[in-house]
């Protein structure tokens, strides 16, 4: 049977740090730890100021079941309870920890008892694991399978189709073996006969790694994918690899899929074995006004000034910063703001890059629609949105975007049609009668 | 800072570089027309272009609009007026028919984009029915002025009729841009390889003319290559704002455009149809469209 693929954008790749090893950054003076970094309710502090903390210590409690808990990322004092502004505009509650550099780790940081699927969704839980594909999503929920038979698939994304990104290629490259076990300890548990990576083509020294280790492991398989953006999105993703499509409103499970990032998989693989939680993350740096572009580990809640200080400053002004890459990353006010667990690039552009060209008139050349992996018509959903029509909102299935951002990158009127998408939906939400 | 939504990288391909591969996609048959006709088509062309561009920038000063003719669109509609006008029409018949295109029907709508109808198609219609006279007195090159090979096979003459290969490269009478298929196929051959249009509407418009004119008994070579066909199949019907925007939209349109070309041409009173065929379609696209929308990937009905 052969997939139609999905439509996409032709971006460019800009993968310039794809051979930086990753670096491990010294603990800044102080780290900012949010302790709403997922999506669902945002954890709740359990230390005071002046309390002394080591690293992997939990600050933040889990406050409900779409929630993990949220650890000190360096040893040192709690400074400040406070609250801060984060990249969606929300405010959350914060800890800041003033660093010791001793980087002592806690007493609780054992390697976690795994011998039941129970106690693997616990340990997920206690590791503090969201999807660090970017989307936030608390990994041990994606696990918490009512029917583990009913998973037929699991694919690893390492698509990694965003520009500039290479943290998961280098995950991939330097850290394969963790990758593979953590697919073994997934399948062990959910029973899961066809594991698949997917890769992009332009990763050629990642795709031969995973030949070669997965060539004996029944059922395994190397998906090498064109490069075609959005690649790695999840739905575009099932779709380019089983032909299946998650209807509306349904989850990768429903369609017998569960996709997870490949950077998350290693993570699982070592949290079993040593017990160290999400506290650190390795990240993309770089963009035009980066002095030395590269791959950093650096610990969360790192002020993102300090990353790039580390990386040698700012060669020009910096005029735009992102958090992620530049088709689905979010501009920040300034440098002051914390990296999160999510967050695999951080990219600083200068003044050309940072200016976008001016909007001209729609020439309805249908470009957006061509280009849309979900099949939206972004013309049409603009100019319902500006009739205020929520009907026809509805008709054109906006809340089917995912934001991937191809269409207003073909757009050659530089329309800002993932701005109206987003305001579209923002307007059905508004319109939908409140649950009871 | 900047702050602004994602993405924050966006495609070379603009307004402008869409409007001027368009233009280059025309020159073939600019050549192929001076060739043809002389030094009188270069003229008509260069006095379509200045009042195009000319009644677009006046008419946006006079209203305080932004100025878009540097997006070239207006040079793209004055070429192709000129193009669907005799050789020796008076000047200012030609100017007349620019000014109509560009205010009448683009700019009173809107402006580009917002135009419901193809502005070189309507002037050039609104010029047909004005001057009937000029606008149907053709020049046959190195013969005496006389009929087209449409009007030749409407009046049954098809004795009289060219060879092929004088059709299909141009030495034939005819609109001053229309008459080489050489000439045009190779600005199609363009703007596919630059991904300006798809292929679809000019294969399914042409291919429905073949079809029908050879069931219905005439030669459908003839057919293809005489009038107006492949200049409106590949430059107008194509016009973005005007056609359908999605792919079963523009194969109905297509299809529509070719059924009405072959039913004026067969049985009306003008040998030639396309531009009324295209301007008929254009109508109706918006509805062609809302009628095919996209499936979107998962989208179930309610």
């Amino acid at each position: 049977m052969s997939i139609k693929r999905l439509s996409g954008a032709h971006v460019p790749h800009y993968k310039n740090t794809a051979s930086c090893a990753p670096v491990r950054m010294p603990a800044p003076a102080k780290v900012t730890i949010p302790m709403g970094m997922h999506i669902g309710a945002p954890c709740t502090p359990v230390v005071k100021v002046g309390d002394l903390v080591k690293v992997g210590q939990v600050i933040g409690e889990a406050a409900g079941f779409v929630s993990v808990p949220v650890h000190a990322s360096v040893s040192g004092k709690v400074t400040a309870l406070t609250e801060i502004q984060v990249a969606n505009g929300s405010f959350a509650k914060a800890v800041v920890i003033e660093s010791d550099g001793e980087q002592a780790v806690s007493e609780t940081v054992v390697p976690p008892v795994v011998e039941t699927y129970e106690q693997f969704t616990a340990a997920l839980r206690a590791s503090g694991l969201v999807g660090l594909g970017g989307a936030g999503f608390p990994t041990t929920v994606k696990f918490s399978v009512k029917d583990p038979s009913k998973v037929e698939y699991l694919l690893i994304n390492g698509a990694e189709c965003e520009p500039y990104i290479t943290s998961d290629t280098r995950t991939m490259v330097d850290d394969a073996d963790h990758i593979v076990k953590g697919a073994m300890t997934i399948r062990k548990f959910l029973g899961v006969k066809n594991i698949a990576i997917v890769i992009e083509d332009n990763k050629p020294e990642a795709i031969e790694i995973f030949r070669k280790k997965t060539a004996d492991i029944e059922g395994f398989t190397v998906e090498a994918m064109p490069s075609l953006y959005p690649q790695g999105g999840e739905k575009v993703l099932i779709h380019n690899v089983t032909g299946r499509d998650v209807p509306e409103g349904k989850l990768p499970l429903d369609v017998g899929c569960i996709v997870i990032n490949c950077t998350s998989l290693a993570f699982i693989s070592k949290y079993l074995e040593t017990g160290m939680p999400l506290v650190e993350k390795c990240i993309t740096v770089d963009g035009s006004a980066v002095a030395n572009p590269q791959n950093v580990i650096a610990p969360i809640g790192t002020a993102l000034s300090d990353i790039f200080a580390f990386c040698g400053g700012y060669k020009a002004e910096p005029k735009k910063i992102l958090l992620g890459g530049p088709m689905m990353g979010i501009a920040v006010p300034d440098d002051s703001v914390p990296l999160l667990k999510n967050n695999n690039a951080i990219l600083a552009f200068a003044e050309k890059e940072a200016s976008l060209p001016a909007t001209t008139a729609c020439i309805k050349c249908g470009r957006c629609a061509a280009a849309c992996p979900a099949g939206l018509m972004p013309m049409q959903i603009e100019r319902a949105y500006k009739l205020k029509n929520v009907d026809e909102l509805n008709r054109l299935k906006v809340m089917l975007c995912m934001e991937c951002g191809c269409c207003s990158f073909v757009c050659p009127a530089k329309r800002e049609l993932v701005l109206v998408n987003k305001l579209s939906k923002g307007m059905v939400r508004a319109a939908m009668p409140p649950k009871k | 800072m900047v702050v602004t939504c994602s993405p924050h990288i966006r495609d070379n391909a603009s307004t402008q570089s869409i409007m001027r591969d368009v233009l280059i996609a025309l020159v073939p048959a600019l050549i192929a027309s001076v060739w043809v006709f002389g030094f009188s088509a270069l003229l008509r062309v260069i006095v379509c272009v200045i009042f195009a561009v000319g009644s677009e920038y006046l008419f946006e000063k006079a209203c305080g609009r932004p100025i878009t003719i540097s997006d070239y669109s207006a040079a793209v509609t004055g070429v192709l007026l000129a193009y669907n006008l005799p050789p020796e029409l008076p000047l200012w018949m030609a100017a007349f028919g620019s000014i109509v295109a560009i205010v009448a029907v683009k700019q009173l709508f809107g402006g580009i984009g917002h135009n419901f109808a193809n502005p070189a198609i309507t002037a050039r219609i609104v010029l047909l029915i004005s001057f009937a006279g000029p606008m149907t007195t053709w020049v046959i090159p190195d013969t005496v002025s006389g009929a087209t090979p449409l009007g030749l096979i409407a009046a049954g003459e098809l004795e009289k009729l060219p060879p092929v290969t004088s059709m299909f490269l141009g030495t034939i009478g005819g609109c001053l841009g229309e008459t080489s298929a050489l000439a045009l196929l190779l600005g199609f051959a363009y703007l596919l390889y630059r991904k300006v249009i798809t292929w679809h509407i000019p294969v399914f418009f042409v291919g429905t003319v073949f079809v029908l004119t050879a069931l219905a008994g005439y030669n459908p070579v003839y057919q293809v290559l005489a009038g107006g066909l492949l200049l409106g199949a590949i430059f107008m019907a194509t016009d973005y704002s005007t056609s359908p925007l999605t792919v079963k939209g523009q194969i109905i349109y297509a299809i529509g455009c070719g059924f009405i070309t072959f039913m004026i041409r067969i049985f009306g009173n003008y040998p030639e149809g396309v531009s009324f065929s295209i301007l008929l379609m254009n109508i109706i696209a918006p509805h062609i469209t809302n009628l095919t929308l996209n499936k979107p990937l998962g989208g179930v009905s309610k």
